[in-house]
């Protein structure tokens, strides 16, 4: 078997203080993620999944535990290292409003990764990378503000994808979108691995969306992981009980198997009424 | 919570000592320069020398602050290089008469900003046009420059009120409403209009809540909405703005206390620093400081009881 | 608001008239500060007899002379260049120290951020002249140091400002991106920091420079400054000690000095209207308001609609209603002419993706659309009263016969009151219930909508319950009254989505026990199944297509409708295989 692109193990993450105050938000989570693969992590909120990428990207520390990068460890690296791996692992927010900067033309935003690695001949780059995302070359000159949230995202996408990364982290990428935008952009991520072999660790609370696009998902409660597997097997035949409520929570848009699926739901067993 | 107060008290502690210690170091740092200041500009090298020693300003800084505080905790300032006048007992002559215009101030700020800042916020249009324009002129044109337009104006045109001195209440009570009532309005036109203002803003922020929208919705007046929740969430920035008012009321006091030459605190410090009387300075440094806390100190308490997360805790 | 920021912010400020005028007077400042050496009529302290306290507009001294007899004009003009001079040092002294240190605080935090915030609460709050006058024992008059102390003691404003950009831009996703994509903190700070910090820096700089220009007037005004140099302060103050003998001579000083203040301050909002103009549309004036409404109802006599299906079991008749906004000089309308009925015990499910005008059918059944929103015309139809015709009857109505569930729950508590307060608060409102039997009836309430310690919950703040808990609350909140009709707008949008079904589940019962018509706001297709009886789908402020559940999910006619279902469905899940 090769070795995983990325492997976490035993992660732990904690906030605020020592001793009592603080809050474990990820408790011991293990899983690998291969060259080319999409691996999904969902859960509700405070379940810790949003936690976890900013710990693989560096952005949130991490307390113990490890995380390895092609048989490294990355985590707890110095900033120098960090800039390095800025080739390897890059991210795509939520947000498609705060995480680009108003003040900067859409191809100063594209360029700034190229210029901060040294790569040369940024402006063809650019509009490579345009191209591969669908939008018009003209984009390079306008402001992030003249974009609706679907492009903007889009232009997200084009930045993580500008020093050809081996994994991109996608945190909820689609959620602050319309449901037709929605399927456009998941459409075009999966364009993008098939062109590139690019891996996603992608992160999302909708199990429908992470079925979508992976080809494992893990289930995360309470900074656990209490399911992970094939994702057709965790999306059709969940084996954790918890697994099995968040499917059921989910509502389809169709009345007749709606009302089916509400009848199933209500029989499980009431457990952990808010 | 009384961990949060404890802690607040604290810290007022370590402000205490820290700007005291730092004002000591200007006022008695330069020694010969005092000395001189006190003997005249003629006097001789070997005098001046002699006065340093005499006044104890040859000791290290610290020990001399340390001499001071010791002092200071038994009640005693001091006294005048020239006069010989106890520190304690200028100040007490001094103190109510700028207390007695910066509270009375402060009251009236408080009242008529509040009903100005949710006026022009909750009725919008006109009405808050011509506040907010008022407010920045207001804020705008210096105190002491209200004050001279305001001697100009009654005490030299029309005289219908005293232009400077000060009648003590217990002489007169009428008098000395007379002798405070232009030092309070020249300090409250500026005061006002920017408390007012900063006020507006802290109730439009409310207003703009969309838990007012839901208040509304369940059918509650809209005079409950305004009274009973915009202005109970509006109270704590209202109450910083007040303790903040408090102290650029003792500021302009300074300036105020000049026009109108009232026995005040800051003519004291003005005129002993012009002076070279350091105690004199000094004492009314530290009367200062102290107000500034314990308005902080109450502001932080009053805050504290009206934030139901910091009671909770 | 497409203009491009970084260009034309000279040209933008020139075209906005305050601002224009402010910055005309202050260059004429600095200007004569610069040229009086050349351009004054005589030197500062030149004595002329025939000039003593003359009035103004005497021959060779325009306003007049002072005690001394020097001439006043000259004086002021001198006294510009101490004027500017302080401006400089102030504003050198205070932008250095205050914006370096609130960077360095904003940005790396810890224990900088805490001893720097903790001098500059200690500065702050200290009456600055106090200080300033101490520090005259130590250095007698020398107004270069004092105002380099004043430019500390005004520092704060910059550290305080400074420092909550930087807080905020660090919390922008966009750094964090420039973190991943590997740039080094110092191109991040001058990158994606300094741009947002610049503006606020500019329009705070004019109010430190009016703030500056009054302390150094009113230093030399308590007779701290040089008394040899000529200063505005210094003349203000020997005018006013001569103020019996010559009173005019009082006001040139005042003036000059006001003026400048009065410049700086509207040079600093007109910056501030030009650097952050924000694209949020403002409340028209009354007047305007008037006019555009009247333009509106003249057209809408032409339109007529059709007062369609109002049969008995009608609650809630929604009639050709067009809402609008005023957006940069012109009215962008949102809705245009949406009809809509609600049948009792019939959930409506107002489908539409972001923008569609969706929530502003929504608010405007309740009358609580933002100010600045105008109602162009229509008619919201409740038991054969129009509210939107009546303001009365809508605040009646309000709360009693039609009620509202909020989209956020956290947001739409008020955090000052208990929970049991508000909807006592809510309830008494609109009945004639005393306090005691409030409680009851909300006690009983709270059970129904699945709370199971009532008492308790209701004696705890917002901030003490989950999402979930609040949403309850706030339905309870809307029954609590036996309302006609509740409008939802997104109901379980801010919820996980195993709290979203039992929510979910909660509004189906109550509208089957009460027999409750239902407006519900969505954009959820899903939530539609699995609650609605009939669908409007909205698209670009229009209803597109009306249907029952079953036909429009089954066969949908508009393109529109067609390829919501099917994004929709693309992401759903397939059914769990026994």
């Amino acid at each position: 078997m090769t070795q995983p692109l990325l492997q976490v193990r035993d992660l732990v993450v904690r906030f605020g203080g020592r001793g009592k105050s603080a809050t474990t938000v990820i408790d011991g989570v293990s899983f690998d993620l291969a060259s080319g693969e999409t691996l999904s992590l969902v859960g509700e909120s405070g379940s810790g999944k949003t936690t976890i990428g900013r710990a693989i990207l560096g952005l949130a520390p991490v307390t113990s535990g490890s995380i390895g990068f092609r048989g490294q460890t990355i985590s707890g690296v110095s900033r120098a290292r960090r800039r390095e791996l800025a080739r390897d692992l890059q991210v795509v927010f939520q947000d498609p409003y705060s995480s680009l900067n108003p003040s900067m033309t859409v191809g100063d935003i594209l360029v700034e990764p190229l210029a901060a690695a040294g790569v040369a001949g940024g402006r063809a780059r650019v509009r490579e990378l345009l191209d591969a995302v669908g939008l018009p070359t003209d984009a390079a000159a306008r402001y992030p503000r003249e974009f609706s949230g679907g492009q903007r995202q889009r232009v997200a996408i084009a930045r993580a994808l500008a020093l050809d990364p081996a994994v991109i982290v996608c945190d909820e990428p689609t959620s602050a979108l319309d449901v037709t935008t929605q399927a456009r952009v998941l459409r075009l991520f999966k364009d993008i691995q098939q062109a590139t072999g690019v891996a996603y660790l992608f992160i999302s609370h909708d199990l429908g969306v992470v079925n979508q696009i992976s080809d494992r998902i893990a289930v995360l409660h309470h900074g656990k992981i209490v399911e992970i597997g094939d994702a057709r097997q965790v999306a059709t035949a969940p084996r954790h009980e918890y697994t099995r409520r968040l499917h059921m929570a989910a509502p389809v848009a169709d009345p007749a198997k709606q009302r089916e699926r509400r009848e199933l739901r209500q029989a499980l067993p009431a457990e952990g009424r808010s | 919570m009384a961990l949060t107060l404890l802690k607040n008290l604290v810290r007022s502690l370590a402000v205490l000592l820290v700007v005291t210690f730092a004002t000591f170091s200007l006022t008695f740092g330069n020694g010969p320069g005092i000395a001189r200041a006190v003997l005249g500009m003629n006097a001789r090298p070997e005098d001046v020398q002699r006065e340093v020693i005499a006044l104890g300003l040859d000791q290290p800084l610290l020990v001399q602050y340390g001499n001071w505080l010791k002092g200071a905790l038994s009640g005693d300032l001091g006294a005048s290089f020239y006069t010989g006048q106890t520190v304690t007992n200028a100040l007490s002559s001094r103190v109510p008469v700028t207390l007695a215009i910066v509270v009375i101030t402060l009251v009236l700020t408080a009242a008529l900003s509040v009903l100005l800042g949710v006026t022009a916020a909750v009725k919008g249009g006109w009405v808050d046009r011509v506040l907010q324009f008022l407010s920045v002129l207001g804020t705008a044109v210096p105190a002491f420059i209200v004050a001279i337009v305001l001697v100009f104006a009654f005490a030299i045109a029309w005289r219908v009120l005293p232009a400077t001195g000060y009648v003590s209440p217990e002489i007169s009570l009428s008098g000395w409403l007379a002798s405070v009532t232009l030092p309070v309005v020249a300090l409250l036109i500026g005061s006002m209009a920017s408390a007012a203002a900063q006020f507006r803003t802290a109730v439009l922020d409310t207003l703009s809540r969309d838990y007012v929208r839901t208040l509304r919705a369940r059918g509650i007046s809209e005079r409950h909405v305004i009274f009973r929740h915009v202005l109970r969430n509006s109270a704590a920035p209202g109450l910083t703005v007040l303790s903040l008012t408090t102290f650029s009321l003792l500021g302009g006091a300074v300036f105020i206390e000049q026009v109108f030459a009232l026995p005040g605190m800051g003519q004291l410090a003005n005129q002993s620093a012009q002076i070279n009387d350091v105690p004199m300075v000094m004492g009314t440094v530290l009367v200062t400081i102290v107000i500034v806390l314990v308005v902080n100190f109450l502001g932080d308490l009053a805050t504290t009881v009206l934030n139901p997360k910091a009671r909770t805790r | 608001m497409t203009e491009n920021p970084r260009r034309g912010v000279l040209v933008r400020l020139l075209r906005n008239p305050q601002g224009a005028i402010c910055l005309v007077y202050l260059l004429l400042v600095v200007l004569v500060a610069v040229t009086s050496p050349w351009l004054a009529p005589t030197g500062p302290s030149v004595t002329e007899l025939d000039a003593t306290s003359a009035p103004p507009f005497t021959a060779g001294h325009l306003l007049g002379g002072d005690g001394a007899g020097r001439d006043i004009l000259s004086r002021l003009m001198w006294g510009s260049r101490q004027t500017v001079l302080a401006c400089l040092i102030i504003l050198a002294v205070s932008v250095v120290t205050g914006v370096l240190s609130g960077l360095a605080a904003g940005f790396y935090r810890g224990r900088f951020e805490a001893g720097a915030s903790f001098v500059a609460d200690v500065i702050m709050s200290l009456p600055g002249v106090v200080l300033l006058i101490a520090l005259y024992a130590l250095t007698g008059p020398n107004i270069p140091v004092a105002m380099a102390a004043f430019g500390l003691i005004l520092a704060p404003t910059y550290y305080r400002l400074v420092r909550s950009v930087v807080l905020g831009v660090r919390n922008e996703l966009y750094v964090d991106a420039a973190r991943v994509v590997g740039l080094p903190d110092l191109r991040i700070v001058g990158r994606h920091v300094l741009w947002a910090v610049r503006a606020p820096v500019i329009i705070q700089s004019s109010f430190v420079l009016a703030s500056g220009i009054g302390i150094e007037a009113g230093i030399s005004f308590l007779g701290l400054g040089d008394p040899a140099a000529a200063s505005w302060g210094i003349v203000l103050q020997e005018s006013f000690n001569g103020i019996y003998n010559n009173p005019t001579a009082v006001v040139w000083p005042a003036l000059v000095i006001s003026l400048t203040i009065l410049a700086l301050v509207l040079l600093g909002n007109a910056l501030s209207d030009v650097l952050q103009a924000s694209a949020r549309s403002k409340p028209l004036s009354p007047r305007a308001r008037r006019a555009v409404l009247k333009a509106a109802r003249r057209e809408e006599v032409e339109e007529d609609s059709i007062l369609v299906g109002s049969s008995d079991d009608v609650v809630l008749s929604i009639r050709a209603l067009r809402v609008a906004y005023p957006v940069g000089g012109e009215i962008r309308e949102v809705v245009h002419g949406v009809d809509l009925d609600v049948r009792r015990g019939e959930i409506h499910g107002l489908v539409g993706e972001s923008g569609s005008g969706k929530s502003q059918v929504a608010f405007s059944t309740l009358g609580i659309l933002p100010r600045e929103a105008l109602i162009l015309g229509g008619s919201v139809l409740l038991g054969g009263d129009d509210l939107l015709e009546d303001g009365v009857k809508m605040r009646a109505a309000r709360g009693r016969r039609i009620a509202y569930v909020p989209q956020e729950p956290m947001s739409n508590l008020d955090p000052s009151f208990t929970i049991g307060k508000q909807l006592a608060y809510g309830l008494r409102a609109v009945t004639s219930l005393s306090a005691q039997q409030a409680r009851e009836r909300l006690v009983e309430l709270l059970t129904r909508v699945g709370i199971n310690d009532p008492g308790r919950v209701m004696g705890l703040y917002p901030h003490e319950i989950s999402g979930g808990m609040a949403q309850r609350v706030l339905i309870c909140g809307a029954v609590a009254a036996d309302p006609d009709v509740i409008v939802a707008d997104e109901p379980t949008t801010a919820l996980d989505v195993t709290v979203q079904a039992e929510v979910l589940e909660l509004l189906r019962e109550l509208s089957r026990e009460r027999g409750l018509a239902m407006i519900l706001v969505t954009h959820n297709l899903g939530v539609v199944a699995d609650l609605c009886d009939v669908v409007s789908v909205m698209k670009e402020g229009r209803i597109v297509e009306r249907a029952d559940v079953e036909t429009l999910f089954e066969s949908p006619r508009e393109a529109y409708t067609k390829e919501l279902l099917s994004s929709s469905r693309s992401v759903e899940l397939m059914e769990i295989q026994p």
